[in-house]
């Protein structure tokens, strides 16, 4: 029982987390090259353009969901379960998102990646 | 890729392990956290470790953003995943943990993830390549 709560919980963080990164990375090219951006328009013109993207505010709330998610599943399952879990499938599920939401291109030098630092992620937590 | 943005990358690995080793390192002077306690959380700034924690883990935030904005998802997290091995580390300098078999596996796993991603163009799509085009044109 406490089990299917633990993977409920890790879903709903990777599922939150994910939904976060691509949100915040969406934004982040919206808003422009950040050091340019710096250099023309000063410091303050950064915070104005990332003040001004919806969708920076929409993603640090679905971070914050993933945060809460991760504290409640912590509650119901080991630190050592729902902490792997969730990271190393955030990693391979970002690589999905990304090229669907974001048109990354992910070619097999990506794919392997992601998927070698989430098999590394389980394997340093075992 | 540029030495700036080797250095932004380095910047969100080592801002969120160190953050997260000081808020943890913090945490534990401070005993039980508990959502019930809402004041003792606000009071936990005033930890010398846990303020500083607080101070790195934005410095990641904002190096975080600044890559996103010029490097693919795909590429920003696999590259800076190498704060894993970093803890790990840590924990074997600071603390004297062992590091089992398993755990050398998996540093080696990683790193090997970093390093395939790494060699390979930081960002893919369209955005940076007509960007690219631009800065041909102009020069």
């Amino acid at each position: 029982m406490n089990n299917t709560y633990a993977w409920g919980a890790i879903a709903l963080i990777t599922l939150a987390a994910t939904t976060g990164d691509v949100l915040l990375a969406y934004s982040m090219k919206r808003v422009g090259h950040v050091g340019e951006v710096w250099e023309s328009h000063g410091l303050l013109g950064v915070a104005r353009r990332i003040l001004a993207t919806p969708t920076f505010f929409l993603g640090v709330l679905a971070m914050a969901v993933a945060f809460y998610s991760l504290l409640f599943g912590l509650s119901w399952g080991n630190l050592s379960l729902v902490v792997p879990a969730s990271a190393s499938l955030t990693f391979v599920a970002n690589a999905v998102a990304a090229r669907i939401f974001l048109h990354e291109r992910v070619g097999r030098r990506r794919w392997l990646a992601a998927v070698l630092v989430a098999a590394g992620v389980v394997l340093m937590a075992l | 890729m540029t030495f700036r943005k080797y250095l932004v990358l380095v910047g969100i690995t080592v801002f969120s392990t160190l953050g997260d080793s000081l808020l943890a390192r913090g945490m534990k002077d401070l005993g039980g956290a508990s959502l019930h306690n809402i004041p003792g959380l606000l009071l936990a700034v005033l930890n010398p470790f846990v303020g500083v924690g607080i101070i790195l883990l934005i410095a990641f935030f904002a190096s975080y953003m600044s890559a996103l904005s010029w490097a693919d998802l795909t590429f920003v997290l696999p590259a800076t995943s190498f704060s894993y091995v970093l803890v790990a580390v840590i924990a074997r300098i600071r603390f004297h943990e062992e590091i089992s078999p398993t755990r050398w596996l998996g540093i080696a796993l990683i790193s090997a993830g970093v390093g395939f991603v790494a060699v390979g163009p930081s960002s893919t799509t369209h955005h940076e390549r007509e960007a690219l085009e631009h800065e041909e044109v102009r020069s």
